[in-house]
């Protein structure tokens, strides 16, 4: 029985940081109409950040405690290198989607090797965060009380991001960005900045699940790509440019793949391409897309 | 119409023969003036070549964008050392007459599903389709060797007339299968110029440019796709079967996603909308890449700013703005 609680909670875990990268990816989609090969890399960067300044702090004598406020200046980091970035994309919405891919891929190696540059090669860890909170007592077993706050936070991102987009004026300048953008540009809305804004935002949430994510594992080379792989499973079985199919997507990818590696370990990825294979055929929009 | 195709001359025809053979003497002398290395470089760059003129065929001629190409080229790779290992094979015609079936089997079952779709969605699911032979590749170790990939030794070519044991092996090896690449690039290169210069390569092209009026004129989109994806699937999978035995081992590492992007990046190189845009890029991109690793450790910087560069700029490729710029400077009386 705790086993089966700490497996949901397992698959919880994994959800939250999950959508935080797929909502992300599927923002940026849905407003400005590309699908950013890069965004996977934001999330490792997001990784990176946080480790690094944690290290430092601990460093400088930082009670671990006050780490936790690192979590977030690590994906506002991410949040600027988005505001960065997107107007030098801006000339490619225009273009052919395949140019868009491969420029956003051209970015993706760039930003592969600027982490490789800056960090070297070797993994870096932020545990004492994870650290800082106590190991809870579920049944007879033990988990840590930080994938809660995971989780938590995870709860939290969707909820405001739901009452952003779907409760606020600026949610109405986003969506009408992406309905059209010409007549929202002729309405006077300023287009420019509601892309930098949702750029920013979707830049953000990837930083925010990488920043999140790291003081349990470690940040590694790589782990962008791998993440980015996985952000298009959610996407494509959600639908692209969706908010709740990047939620039930982040929950069917979790739980699928946590039950994957609990019965069938060695086709647990085979299994979560081809649900997202099979999803493409059946419904190409995903089970919550329109576009 | 049929009068003007009747009225069409063959000189540029014969012209374009006399280069391509002037280019392939020149690329047959070429092992005596370049070192070893080179030459084993320069194989390597053919490979490229075939891999990415099979992706061609797809992305510049039926414009279908496929991000998982390296499936079929790691098939192919891993074809090979599973008919060394398990059927101690080592000849490299039934190498390449056992591999082919099983990659354009492959390429068949795979193109059946993703051709129902285009733009975006056939990118991710020809994305998704590739990682899943990916992730098979790299779970099943006791089959596959997992991440440490299955080694591959040389094999013997032309039904053991060439067989390479003992001293000085490896390097009559590379001599050797430079020549044996370079037959089989040429024959690739021919076999694709025919097919897209036939009618079934202009209904791809037709396809491309305006698919309703493709359908209109009857043409089974679908099914003219299906075949483009089966081709272009097959002679990727060939370039895998011809790269193991000279690399010695295959690894997941050749399956996995960004060797896609690295077989898209060499054809964009080149130019997508070009015949010879590929067979330039394959080798161009194999020479970048070989020397930006060896340069720098940030290689794929490099790499990804020449990316952004070239789609910036050149977006039709250095073939493409090459012939833009030969056609300024010699302007040719239109023909017919």
């Amino acid at each position: 029985m705790s086993i089966l609680i700490i497996q949901i909670l397992n698959s919880l875990f994994y959800a939250s940081v999950l959508f935080l990268i797929a909502a992300g990816l599927s923002l940026i989609f849905g407003v400005m109409r590309i699908v950013n090969m890069a965004h996977g890399s934001f999330y490792a960067v997001g990784a990176f950040v946080t480790a690094w300044l944690v290290g430092r702090a601990i460093a400088l004598g930082v009670p671990a405690g006050w780490t936790f406020l690192l979590i977030p200046v690590g994906a506002a980091v991410v949040a600027l290198l988005g505001i960065v970035i997107e107007p030098l994309l801006r000339p490619f919405y225009r273009r052919a989607e395949e140019y868009q891919l491969l420029v956003t891929f051209g970015l993706l190696l760039i930003l592969e090797d600027v982490m490789h540059l800056l960090w070297g090669g070797l993994p870096l860890s932020a545990d004492p965060v994870m650290d800082a909170l106590p190991i809870m007592r579920i049944g007879g077993l033990v988990y840590p009380a930080y994938n809660l706050v995971v989780i938590g936070v995870g709860v939290v991102a969707a909820l405001l991001l739901w009452a952003v987009i779907y409760r606020t004026k600026f949610g109405v300048m986003l969506r009408a960005t992406s309905q059209d953008r010409r007549m929202a540009s002729a309405l006077g809305l300023n287009v420019g900045l509601v892309y930098v804004s949702a750029f920013a935002i979707g830049c953000f949430m990837a930083g925010l699940g990488g920043a999140i994510i790291v003081p349990t594992q470690t940040a590694v080379l790589g782990m962008g790509i791998d993440a980015l792989i996985l952000a298009f499973v959610v996407v494509v079985i959600g639908g692209l440019g969706s908010l709740q199919g990047a939620l039930v997507g982040a929950l069917i990818v979790s739980f699928v793949r946590t039950a994957g590696i609990q019965f069938f370990p060695e086709i647990e990825l085979a299994v979560l391409y081809l649900i997202a294979a099979v999803v493409l055929l059946v419904k190409p929009t995903g089970l919550f897309g329109t576009a | 119409m049929a009068a003007d195709v009747s009225r069409v001359s063959y000189r540029p025809k014969l012209l374009l023969f006399a280069a391509a053979t002037l280019v392939l003497v020149l690329l047959a002398l070429l092992p005596l003036y370049i070192g070893l290395y080179q030459t084993q470089l320069l194989t390597y760059g053919l490979i490229a070549a075939i891999a990415a003129l099979g992706f061609n065929l797809l992305l510049g001629y039926t414009g279908l964008l496929s991000f998982g190409h390296s499936a079929f080229f790691g098939i192919g790779a891993y074809s090979v050392a599973f008919l060394l290992r398990d059927a101690g094979i080592r000849s490299m015609e039934l190498y390449i007459l056992i591999g082919l079936p099983i990659v354009a089997l492959v390429s068949a079952l795979l193109g059946y599903i993703c051709v129902r779709h285009t733009r975006i969605f056939f990118g991710i699911l020809t994305l998704a389709l590739s990682q899943v032979v990916w992730t098979l590749a790299y779970k099943f170790f006791w089959l596959t060797g997992g991440s440490d990939g299955l080694r591959v030794a040389r094999p013997d070519l032309l039904a053991g007339m060439f067989t390479f044991t003992g001293g000085g092996a490896f390097q009559r090896f590379i001599s050797a299968y430079y020549y044996y690449v370079l037959a089989v690039f040429a024959i690739c290169v021919a076999v694709m110029w025919v097919i897209v210069h036939s009618p079934f390569g202009k209904a791809l092209q037709a396809i491309r440019d305006n698919e309703t009026r493709a359908a209109f004129l009857g043409l089974r989109i679908r099914r003219f796709r299906w075949v483009a994806f089966l081709i272009s699937g097959t002679m990727t999978g060939l370039a895998g079967i011809l790269w193991v035995p000279l690399n010695g081992l295959t690894t997941p590492e050749v399956l996995y996603w960004t060797f896609s992007g690295e077989i898209v990046f060499m054809t964009l190189l080149g130019g997508f909308r070009n015949f010879t845009g590929p067979i330039v890029g394959g080798p161009l991109f194999t020479y970048l890449k070989t020397y930006a690793v060896a340069t720098t450790e940030y290689w794929q910087l490099l790499l990804g700013v020449v990316l952004v560069l070239l789609v910036m700029l050149l977006p039709t490729g250095i073939v493409g703005a090459l012939s833009v710029a030969t056609a300024k400077l010699w302007p040719k009386e239109k023909s017919a």
